[in-house]
């Protein structure tokens, strides 16, 4: 009797561990495996934080990226407590559902857990002169930089941005700039930089004509949506 | 000197309790008495909270009924905060519960309110407050041309009832529509009725998912196409349970949604799911983006959407050169009998906050009462596919030549935008709402959340049989504590009284019990040193 209790204990734990052995070993995916994964697929990645655009409802939405290519994980579920310490630069791990939202390519019912290792903060990778082009979309959710471009009125009014709650100011600013005769609409997204930074005052600021520099992530919405972060009057 | 400390730390103790439980205490108001008369040799400032759908007409015409109503009352000073999302106000007022700092006037929706009425007084009864001959509606002391109750649309004034009591005054309302791109469904060689069962529905965007041995779809060359999309999934479900007279909740709050019925339902969104025929917002985006590109055939809407449909539409949302020339047609939701549509009532409600001064209230409701004048609700209904709440509105000169100009422009009188009012104003008496208590709110959203689980399971390849249906019941039902809310109507009326209280509010309550505790511990222990002794 003892033999077999020793047995079917024995199985027991051999059962359960390569349970947590097959958990663990979830294929971590490269970027370009990412790339390549078909839309509703279960993905893996690691990547780093760079910017959280908001937390809400125990859920969160997060901009990673790694030396290779970016990843925007969508209302990934999250306690305050656990967000707050996702600062920039933390190494995750998320598992989860290779989505697309009008066009967004993104991570949606996402688990996470955080990696050991050096922090990481992307550098903006310049994408001016592939504005316009197919290849931009390359660098979708990753940090980026456009510069030289010029500030369109946005609307009939003649106004060179537009709030999306103009009363208490407390939603998205948009704009629109011009490049080469094409124009192109950015915003402000307040959950990612809200009223009190620098990039949403110095929007508020702009006057129609204007060149200006920006730097900030290469959001998708039916086409590239720049999420600015950085906005300076070029030299 | 012991006993001097004792008596000390009790004090200390007592006043600890006092202080946290009239911390407590100050959330909850009295119950609202009108006053005599409406004080105007005082100032009063309201905070209004309101939602506004991303158009900035929408803002101008709230601005302009606050300095209006400014005007007519100078004491009263109105400050707003919009919103563009009903949910945030809720959960922002959820919050502000507890620090009893809610908004004086809130634009929301009744099955928010059921929640707001868990704490004691918080939102103002406005029975009396309707027939004051002095300040209620149509009142004689009432400054501006206040609608009477009874020019009030009866369907939608009920739609504030809660249990037993109106706690709101309806603001907007819509329904939803089905906007069709007409010129795809006679390319499939069919006919379009005046009213679509879902079988039609269903069988045209079957046909419509068809493509080439390349992937490209058949009836509009593109890469892509998701004939039928669906905005709101929580009233899809909802209205398919309604027309069929099928279980979803009763009146109390007993949840019925996960029966058999449902399931059926469920599988066939998950069969056409399966053919490329059908997709949500959730999942793919706005059904106007796609229908305006021609990759869509049926795009369900509020008809406070209308004015983002159509290759002419005010609003678009995708580039010019994306746009494709279509006709457009606006027709009721489907349904599955069509000798008698159902379809839901929708659109926010204005709720009055309690507060300590029945003074404030009194200006608060006068505000909020100012927002159904025919002036506001005009200028307002106008914006989208809303209709105005009051017959007195509605049958005003000033309406009836808004909509005899239909198509005049795409802009003001915007043909898709007159015609969702219409279909509305058309088929109120065809229209519902589904019970309110606290809790309703999550039950919409699980009903929602259903489809939304068996659309995506199909796209993820996953195996959505009767095992799967079974789990995704438990997930969800688990998911909104269903079967706490359940309970919780169970134990009575007493008990949905006190629903689930939000977290500051909880905190509080356990420093009470915490020092309540503490107490008994000292009691405690000087009770064994005596017996030591």
């Amino acid at each position: 009797m003892k033999k077999f209790l020793a047995f079917a204990l024995a199985m027991m734990m051999l059962a359960l561990t390569a349970c947590a052995v097959a958990e663990d070993t979830k294929t971590v995916m490269s970027h370009a495996d990412y790339v390549a994964a078909e839309l509703e697929t279960e993905v893996t990645v690691e990547a780093y934080v760079q910017a959280k655009q908001s937390w809400w409802d125990n859920k969160a939405t997060i901009y990673t990226q790694d030396e290779d290519g970016a990843y925007f994980i969508y209302n990934m579920p999250i306690s305050q407590e656990e967000y707050d310490a996702l600062v920039p630069g933390t190494k995750i791990r998320v598992t989860g559902y290779k989505s697309e939202w009008s066009g967004e390519v993104e991570i949606t019912d996402a688990e996470y857990e955080v990696v050991e290792a050096d922090p990481f903060i992307a550098e903006a990778v310049d994408v001016t002169d592939l504005l316009g082009k197919d290849e931009l979309i390359d660098h979708q959710n990753e940090l980026v930089s456009v510069k030289g471009v010029t500030v369109e009125a946005y609307d009939e009014s003649g106004a060179a941005f537009a709030y999306k709650d103009p009363v208490g100011k407390t939603d998205d600013l948009y704009f629109k700039v011009s490049k080469d005769g094409e124009t192109y609409e950015f915003c402000v997204e307040f959950y990612l930089c809200g009223q009190d930074t620098d990039v949403y005052k110095a929007v508020e600021a702009l006057n129609v004509g204007d060149v200006i520099d920006l730097e900030g992530f290469l959001y998708w919405y039916n086409g590239a949506n720049l999420q600015a972060t950085v906005l300076t009057l070029a030299e | 000197m012991r006993t001097a400390k004792k008596i000390a730390a009790l004090c200390m103790a007592c006043v600890l309790c006092v202080l946290l439980t009239g911390c407590h205490g100050s959330r909850d108001s009295s119950a609202f008495v009108i006053p005599a008369a409406f004080d105007t040799g005082r100032d009063y400032e309201i905070t209004f909270w309101a939602k506004n759908d991303t158009n900035k007409t929408q803002t101008a015409i709230y601005e302009k009924a606050i300095a209006d109503f400014e005007t007519l009352y100078p004491n009263i000073k109105v400050n707003i905060r919009l919103y563009t999302d009903y949910g945030r106000i809720y959960n922002d007022v959820i919050t502000n519960i507890a620090t009893g700092t809610t908004p004086n006037v809130c634009i929301t929706y009744p099955d928010h309110i059921a929640t707001y009425l868990t704490g004691n007084h918080v939102v103002a009864p406005l029975d009396e407050l309707f027939t004051d001959a002095q300040y209620g509606l149509g009142g004689s002391e009432v400054r501006f041309d206040s609608p009477a109750v009874d020019q009030v649309v009866p369907q939608f004034l009920e739609e504030c009832k809660i249990g037993g009591s109106y706690y709101a005054i309806p603001f907007m309302r819509s329904t939803e529509a089905l906007y069709i791109n007409k010129t795809f469904v006679e390319q499939l060689g069919y006919t379009l009725p005046d009213v679509l069962t879902w079988d039609f529905v269903w069988e045209v965007s079957d046909a419509a998912a068809r493509k080439d041995a390349e992937g490209t779809f058949l009836l509009n060359g593109q890469k892509t196409m998701i004939p039928f999309i669906y905005k709101s999934t929580d009233n899809m479900m909802i209205q398919m349970l309604r027309q069929l007279d099928a279980p979803y909740s009763t009146d109390d709050g007993q949840i019925l949604i996960f029966s058999d019925t449902t399931k059926g339902l469920l599988r066939t969104v998950r069969d056409h799911v399966q053919a490329g025929a059908f997709s949500t917002f959730k999942i793919s985006s706005y059904p106007g983006n796609f229908l305006n590109a021609g990759q869509c055939v049926f795009a369900v809407d509020s008809t406070a959407g209308a004015t983002w449909m159509g290759t002419h539409a005010p609003h678009m949302d995708i580039a010019a050169d994306q746009v494709a020339d279509f006709e457009l047609a606006v027709r009721p939701i489907p349904q599955f009998d069509p000798e008698n549509p159902v379809m839901i009532s929708q659109g926010p409600s204005i709720c009055v906050f309690n507060k300590e001064d029945p003074q404030l209230v009194l200006a608060s409701w006068l505000f909020a009462q100012y927002l159904i004048s025919s002036d506001v609700q005009i200028a307002y209904s106008e914006t989208e596919g809303y209709v105005p709440v009051t017959l007195k509105a509605q049958q005003d000169a000033r309406y009836r030549d808004y909509l005899s100009r239909k198509g005049q422009d795409n802009d003001q009188y915007y043909s898709v935008k007159l015609e969702a009012a219409q279909l509305l104003m058309d088929n109120t008496a065809n229209t519902f709402v589904t019970p309110v208590f606290n809790g309703s709110a999550s039950l919409r959203d699980a009903a929602g959340q259903l489809i939304e689980e068996v659309t995506k399971a199909v796209h993820r390849k996953k195996t959505v049989d009767e095992s799967f249906m079974d789990s995704l019941y438990d997930q969800v039902n688990s998911l909104y504590r269903l079967d706490q809310i359940s309970g919780q109507q169970n134990a009575g009326a007493e008990s949905r009284e006190m629903g689930p209280l939000p977290g500051t509010a909880i905190s509080l309550l356990a420093a009470l019990a915490a020092a309540w505790v503490l107490i008994a511990a000292y009691w405690l222990r000087g009770v064994l040193k005596r017996k030591k002794r």
